[in-house]
């Protein structure tokens, strides 16, 4: 779900060789953690090697699928993993992940309870998964273009904004949109749901100014385009850049994403990786690494802390009403997702 | 000179990263997920998707290499009647954005075409209507001219140049207008570069995708999208390599029609 450009990856590098330059003391034992780029404060890691005299060894990635072609090549042995909900469920199905024993942790009830129950979409018992950041789907719009309120799917295909809408330019999320309008389940199976959502996708297509992922949100911003569907992290840095951007959870619902952490089958130090999750979930480090890359957290404790702008934007801070309309998505069968690339693929030459 | 050891480096390099993905690429292409020999990935080109992406592939990189030409002539034309110095210092401009990463290139097309763009805003200056450009064929068809360009105008410009000036003003001796001087002179000897050019211009813009995500806005499917699609977000290796395959096989054979009459002329082309 994290979609970071060269930059950041280079500002994660640098970090990396910082951390690398300072080893005062050899510590003892090592985590090799894998996370995407500039997912993580590195002031963060050195407090961690600090207070515990744990060492560790951060791995990036940049999308869940290179995360995982690392991973399965099992060249490096990664003790903690960080991903996407859909990727977490594919690696806890493919028992990679070790149960992990979340009560015996000081701090992980900081998690609220409602993240644990979304987690349950992919961890049913929550055994494995932390919640570690999360966000939604939503539209971001230009408060200048639009007449009256947005606060429906149907903004995108009634036709009123013609040639005026950013649409994504990833299979799930364009149908996540049409299903939820449609009012069935984004992690629907049936065929005759899957078919009449990409009938509108077709409709639709003549008023979509384009397809895009990483720009969607900067078209907005400059004022190319009246609205765009983005994920809310995004939404907040274009508010920050553009006062007259606003986001919107759509009334019918939307998609909640959540990157969660699993700690490896192949990790030889379950207490230490532990010790990692529990440090994690500590309020002053969650705060820490919410100040460095400002999605939603599902820490309590932060949210509670938080100034009053920062938790009533609903980038940053869903409301209780927003997210009970929003579902978690699952990896689809081997048969669904091949309907789904028909079908992207019939929109496309469409 | 049996200084054999020296090609090592290059050995290296054409097993590693030639014929091993080549291999590779193969293997995945003739087989399914089990393992079990197939031709469905190789004969997949030809669904009606698949098919209509391929033709708006060759569609648009035949375009693009016939405005290429259109544009490379005169160019190279232009730059051979430059004195020398001057001439060294027009090729610098002409290659010195290929030294820049073209999706930054690209982006930045993005930028002027866009509706609020710099190309719309200064034709609001001038009072004239914005134009809508961005994310058409129209914007995909600049982004790639722009893009491949300068492959066609280098080799035509040396072929242009190795003509031996005596030839061209014997021909004026004899009575040949420019028109004819071009047609029957420059063209025909220029011919050799011309089809290097094409060659550097058609196979790229045939299997092209990044170009057409960015200034296509996503809505213009090319078959370099669909492979893209096959690896990247379905992770159906084995039909990305076989239509991977398919396309090398069209392009080689297209190529081969070209190159046809290429065969006796002199060493300039890349092949």
């Amino acid at each position: 779900m994290l979609r970071k450009n060269l930059c950041a990856a280079l500002i994660a590098l640098t970090g990396g060789l910082m951390l690398g330059g300072c080893g005062k003391e050899e510590p003892a034992e090592y985590l090799t953690v894998f996370n995407y780029g500039e997912y993580m404060d590195p002031e963060v890691i050195d407090q961690f090697t600090e207070e515990t005299g744990i060492g560790i060894k951060y791995e990036e990635a940049l999308t869940p699928e290179e995360l995982y072609a690392k991973y399965s090549s099992g060249a490096i042995s990664y003790d903690l993993v960080c991903s996407a909900d859909y990727m977490i469920q594919r690696l806890i199905q493919e028992g990679e992940a070790q149960k992990v024993d979340f009560s015996s942790m000081k701090y992980a009830d900081n998690i609220g309870d409602r993240f644990w129950q979304f987690s349950k979409a992919f961890d049913p018992d929550n055994e494995y998964a932390l919640p570690y950041f999360y966000g939604t789907i939503g539209i971001l719009y230009d408060t200048t273009k639009v007449d009256g309120p947005v606060d429906s799917w149907s903004v995108l295909f009634d036709g009123s904004y013609k040639n005026d809408i950013i649409m994504q330019n990833s299979q799930r999320d364009t149908f996540m949109i049409t299903l939820k309008y449609l009012g069935y389940s984004l992690n629907t199976s049936d065929e005759n749901e899957l078919r009449e959502a990409q009938q509108l996708l077709i409709r639709q297509k003549p008023d979509v100014q384009a397809y895009l992922v990483d720009e969607a949100r900067d078209e907005v911003v400059a004022g190319n385009a009246a609205m765009a569907v983005v994920y809310s992290g995004e939404a907040y840095l274009g508010h920050e850049y553009n006062e007259d951007l606003a986001y919107v959870v759509p009334k019918e619902g939307s998609n909640v994403w959540i990157d969660s952490w699993i700690v490896t089958k192949n990790c030889k130090n379950p207490e230490a990786a532990a010790k990692f999750l529990d440090f994690l979930c500590r309020e002053d480090v969650a705060e820490k690494n919410f100040e460095y890359i400002y999605y939603s957290t599902p820490n309590e404790a932060v949210v509670e802390n938080m100034d009053e702008e920062l938790r009533n934007d609903p980038a940053i801070t869903p409301t209780e009403e927003d997210l009970a309309k929003c579902e978690v998505c699952t990896q689809a069968d081997e048969e669904i997702a091949r309907l789904y690339n028909e079908l992207w693929k019939e929109l496309k030459a469409d | 000179m049996k200084r054999k050891y020296l090609a090592t480096p290059y050995i290296i390099w054409v097993v590693g990263f030639t014929l091993l993905p080549l291999i590779t690429i193969g293997i995945s292409a003739f087989t399914r997920d089990n393992g079990t020999f197939t031709w469905s990935n190789i004969l997949a080109i030809s669904e009606p998707i698949n098919r209509q992406a391929l033709f708006f592939s060759l569609a648009i990189a035949l375009g693009c290499t016939l405005i290429c030409i259109l544009l490379a002539y005169p160019a190279a034309l232009f730059l051979k009647s430059f004195r020398f110095k001057r001439k060294g210092f027009t090729i610098f401009l002409l290659v010195l954005p290929m030294w820049m990463n073209f999706i930054l290139r690209i982006l930045a097309w993005q930028m002027i075409l866009s509706k609020n763009g710099i190309l719309n805003f200064l034709l609001g200056k001038l009072g004239i209507a914005p134009l809508s450009i961005s994310n058409t064929w129209g914007a995909l068809m600049i982004g790639m001219v722009y893009d491949f360009l300068p492959y066609m105008i280098l080799p035509v410009f040396n072929a242009i140049s190795d003509i031996d000036e005596d030839t061209i003003e014997a021909a004026r001796d004899l009575g040949a207008g420019s028109m004819a001087v071009f047609r029957k002179i420059i063209f025909p000897l220029s011919m050799p570069g011309m089809l290097s050019g094409v060659v550097m211009v058609f196979v790229p813009a045939m299997t092209s995708f990044v170009i057409a995500d960015i200034l296509g806005g996503g809505k213009v499917q090319l078959i370099g999208n669909i492979i893209e699609q096959e690896f990247m977000k379905s992770m159906d290796w084995h039909l990305g390599a076989g239509l991977s395959i398919s396309l090398m096989l069209l392009v080689l054979i297209s190529l081969a029609f070209t190159m046809q009459n290429d065969m006796e002329d002199r060493g300039t082309t890349i092949w």
